[in-house]
């Protein structure tokens, strides 16, 4: 459908106005919000990633492409809750406690976001069992967490000593990152996932919740 | 004539600072070889504009001798068993703690970006801010230098390099006793309780000023086969480079 196309070309420029402008269109012309999501947006956002991975752009192309689809979703996400349309998952993230840093969850935000998960966003300096308590509350599929400083990773394993606790393990998944994180460290505490840079946890998000 | 202990507030304007594209656009994954969209450009300058705009640049140094750097530098007692900065220091001729910092309202810009879904301005003034903070740190550097170069205290086979705690086996913890040490909150950078510096955008560390053989080390240690980047090689590189 050329509406459809023109939304993920322009996604894919990076041009947030025209996305609105064409999003606008397609709601105009009465194609569903699914399929403006999924064939437009997401679609476009997914090309992206390819391009990213293949090196063919680089994390500002990525980064001006989210923005486009944010503008789209804005237009988009009344009618799915008016329709009562669910997302494709649901995740909790924070940068965990003592850590302020929160450049690096932000950007994984952003990307799942336009992969068309829910995103709830604790912010950083989030101790474990505000984690704890959120996923539980929000029924989230999976905990992402994010530490920069080697001094706060610890934080991670109780997070995941908890959901032990409390038998959610398997339940909800976890998954972590931040420049000292390391597969190795992700192992030993018993994550389900590592994340090595924002694309490449939106990836593993999505085997975690079944969606690839 | 041995000179007495330094301890400078370092003025610092913008216009010192000199920042490098292509270490920019490699925080950003951008090879400066590698074509990229005028719109990343774009970004770029806009990013530069608002970092001048925003920062409040700041520096603090102030020469430790070797005894007292020994018991800044074992901290809690947390580094590796074995790190480079161990045999390093002892060999130095000199010693000078550190800490700058580009202020507050950087970082707060960059939240805003953020939260205006600014991503990619937001994400690339993060890349100039960590730029500029490195270049404000060089700057510190540079200076203790000259006030030892002042008193013929530096030579051709001088070399001069910065370590900071969370590198190299020297522990994150370091940074309590060095800035007991330091007092960086004179240039207003205070340390959270699990030792991390506010503001975010701020370097703490030691400058080793010695012979440049005493900073060639191999980096086989335990905890090298962690390390993602490996800067040091670059580092020692640079020193004996003509």
């Amino acid at each position: 459908m050329d509406i459809l196309n023109k939304i993920s070309e322009h996604l894919q420029l990076g041009d947030d106005e025209k996305v609105r402008i064409f999003t606008k269109e397609a709601i105009k012309a009465k194609i569903s919000p699914k399929e403006i999501l999924n064939d437009g947006l997401i679609f476009g956002m997914d090309i992206i990633g390819k391009k990213y991975k293949a090196h063919e752009i680089f994390l500002p192309d990525v980064l001006l492409a989210a923005k486009a689809m944010y503008a789209g979703m804005d237009l988009l996400r009344p009618m799915f809750i008016k329709e009562g349309i669910p997302t494709i998952g649901k995740v909790v993230i924070g940068t965990v406690q003592g850590d302020l840093h929160d450049i690096g969850k932000n950007l994984v935000g952003i990307m799942l976001k336009g992969a068309g998960f829910e995103v709830i966003d604790l912010g950083n300096d989030v101790s474990p069992s505000e984690f704890i308590e959120i996923a539980k509350k929000e029924d989230v599929s999976v905990i992402g967490m994010s530490a920069l400083l080697t001094t706060t990773m610890p934080f991670m394993k109780i997070v995941i000593d908890l959901l032990k606790e409390e038998g959610l393990i398997g339940q909800i998944k976890t998954i972590i990152g931040g420049a000292p994180v390391t597969e190795e460290f992700a192992r030993e505490i018993g994550a389900d996932a590592f994340g090595y840079d924002s694309i490449n946890a939106i990836e593993k998000v999505k085997g975690l919740t079944g969606m690839t | 004539m041995k000179m007495k202990i330094i301890r400078e507030i370092v003025e610092i304007r913008i216009s010192d600072i000199k920042l490098e594209k292509a270490n920019v656009f490699k925080n950003q994954d951008i090879p400066l070889n590698r074509e990229h969209s005028l719109k990343v450009e774009t970004l770029f300058t806009e990013a530069m504009e608002l970092f001048i705009e925003f920062s409040h640049p700041k520096g603090l140094v102030s020469e430790i001798p070797i005894p007292e750097f020994e018991v800044v530098y074992f901290g809690e007692g947390l580094n590796e068993k074995k790190t480079p900065l161990d045999e390093i220091f002892k060999k130095a001729d000199y010693l000078a703690l550190f800490a700058v910092t580009i202020g507050e309202k950087l970082s707060q810009k960059i939240g805003e970006l953020f939260e205006l879904d600014e991503f990619a301005l937001g994400s690339m003034l993060d890349a100039v801010a960590s730029e500029g903070t490195e270049k404000v740190a060089d700057i510190v550097e540079n200076r203790f230098s000259e006030l030892l170069a002042k008193s013929d205290e530096i030579t051709s086979s001088t070399g001069i390099l910065r370590y900071c705690p969370g590198y190299c086996g020297w522990h994150m913890s370091g940074q309590k006793k060095l800035f007991e040490f330091l007092h960086p909150e004179d240039i207003g950078v205070t340390l959270l309780d699990s030792y991390l510096m506010k503001p975010l955008k701020s370097i703490s560390g030691v400058i080793v000023i010695g012979e440049k053989e005493i900073h060639n080390f191999i980096d086989s240690y335990a905890f090298c086969s962690q390390c993602k980047t490996h800067f040091c090689r670059d580092r020692i590189s640079e020193l004996f480079r003509e």
